[in-house]
């Protein structure tokens, strides 16, 4: 029973709060920019209108693949919320975002298929990075379940440092924030128009906004993972996380998919690399 | 009322000398800033609701702009911005210019001024707010326009 009340309050807590956390991102982003930038509830009436609007598809599977991606990040998130195999937690994940680069697919539109292969090159660096956050985890705790992880008292950060910071890249991958945004951008009048979501419209649109928002807060769960034994360091540090990939997607540009592709293979790879060598030398336990 | 909180445009010109175009992107720079009112210049006509249209229509473009007009989902409307786009303008004899936008589309508010200034833009744009809502509230929908071949002026 306890269990059903938490599903349903993260099922409508989470989009509320990505939602907010989706203003606060515009709002900064405008005042960053010198604007005074739109209210702090637009993505709510944005969603709203969009829902409102008639709903136009290329082909019958599209708005299909859409709910897929939304239904995918859901069981995500509720499955990081019951603390259940963090492997199995990436591996549902992933079927999320393969639903959308398939629907960007599907429609056959030149612009969504740019992004599509784009964010499948997104998933080839940034999908590493996750396994290797995951391996931390059974190196400290033994098992890949996320509740033997929150039964202990110290916090993961202090023995995965450099899994962190790989993370925090993975993190503006994964929100498609600049200068990694190149499969789809908020940004719809530059060369790629709306990448992958460029053949969606209406509810369908609105379908992928919504999962949006729960990513925001999946997202910014596998952030709060690093100080999970205490909650309110951990939120303090998902919520700074999320706020430094603002400043980051303010003050870069878009680089290309070979730049990110190398970063994330050189660089967050051996860093990961060598953060998984230390822990497996030294044989440290998370208490 | 969640029509008229946010708003997104696509911008479209066919012929315009890019005066109006300068000032159409002048709306959206700190100094004007329309995304306070939740207007996104949004690039893809599946997703737009206003369509600011510049230029005067000629032959070559009557395609293209009849082709985007017909993928904006319901309810839409069309802002003709300038001297060009709402009667032909300084273009409206040439030999390959059709007219204004609204001998091709309907066309729900004008911005007169050659070019309009960004005041005037944003207050056609905030005009045609109200439009959209009593499209949506009457339910009207736009008429799909038909695609011709090659036209062929009359007076070629």
């Amino acid at each position: 029973m306890n269990n059903i009340l938490l599903a349903v309050l993260v099922l409508i807590g989470a989009p509320i709060i990505g939602c907010l956390a989706s203003g606060v991102d515009r709002k900064i982003t405008a005042r960053l920019q010198g604007r005074v930038g739109p209210p702090l509830l637009q993505p709510y009436y944005d969603v709203k209108k969009l829902l409102s609007k008639d709903n136009m598809v290329v082909n019958a599977s599209q708005n299909f693949y859409a709910v897929v991606y939304l239904v995918f990040i859901i069981l995500s998130l509720l499955m990081l919320v019951f603390e259940q195999d963090f492997l199995m937690i990436i591996f549902v994940y992933t079927v999320a975002s393969v639903a959308l680069i398939v629907g960007g697919m599907s429609t056959g539109s030149p612009y969504a298929r740019v992004g599509s292969s784009r964010e499948i090159m997104a998933i080839l660096s940034y999908e590493p990075v996750l396994i290797l956050y995951a391996l931390a985890i059974y190196l400290l705790t033994g098992t890949f379940k996320l509740s033997a992880l929150l039964d202990k008292s110290s916090p993961l950060l202090m023995y995965t440092p450099l899994i962190f910071i790989a993370m925090i890249v993975v993190l503006n991958i994964k929100l498609k924030k600049s200068p990694f945004d190149y499969s789809t951008s908020h940004h719809g009048h530059q060369e790629l128009v709306k990448g992958m979501t460029t053949e969606y419209s209406g509810p369908g649109f609105a379908t992928i906004e919504i999962a949006h928002f729960y990513e925001y807060v999946f997202l910014t769960g596998l952030i709060f993972l690093f100080w999970a034994s205490n909650p309110i360091i951990g939120v303090l540090i998902g919520i700074i996380a999320y706020l430094l990939v603002i400043v980051i997607d303010n003050i870069t540009a878009r680089v290309y998919w070979q730049w990110m592709l190398k970063l994330s293979w050189s660089v967050l790879l051996i860093i990961s690399i060598v953060n998984i060598a230390f822990l497996y030398v030294s044989g440290a336990q998370l208490a | 009322m969640s029509l008229a909180k946010s708003p997104w445009i696509i911008h479209v010109n066919v012929n315009s000398c890019n005066g109006c175009d300068i000032e159409v992107v002048a709306c959206l720079t700190p100094l004007y800033d329309a995304e306070r009112f939740g207007v996104l210049n949004i690039g893809t006509p599946k997703q737009a609701d206003i369509m600011v249209v510049t230029g005067s229509v000629n032959y070559k473009s009557v395609n293209v702009l009849k082709n985007i007009y017909n993928q904006i989902p319901d309810p839409k409307v069309v802002l003709a911005v300038g001297a060009c786009a709402s009667t032909g303008g300084i273009f409206h004899d040439c030999y390959n210019v059709i007219g204004g936008v609204d001998q091709v589309i309907p066309v729900d508010a004008y911005v007169p001024g050659c070019c309009p200034r960004p005041e005037a833009i944003l207050d056609g744009v905030v005009a045609a707010l109200s439009i959209l809502e009593e499209k949506k509230k009457g339910n009207i929908k736009g008429k799909e326009v038909k695609l011709k071949g090659n036209e062929v002026p009359s007076n070629a």
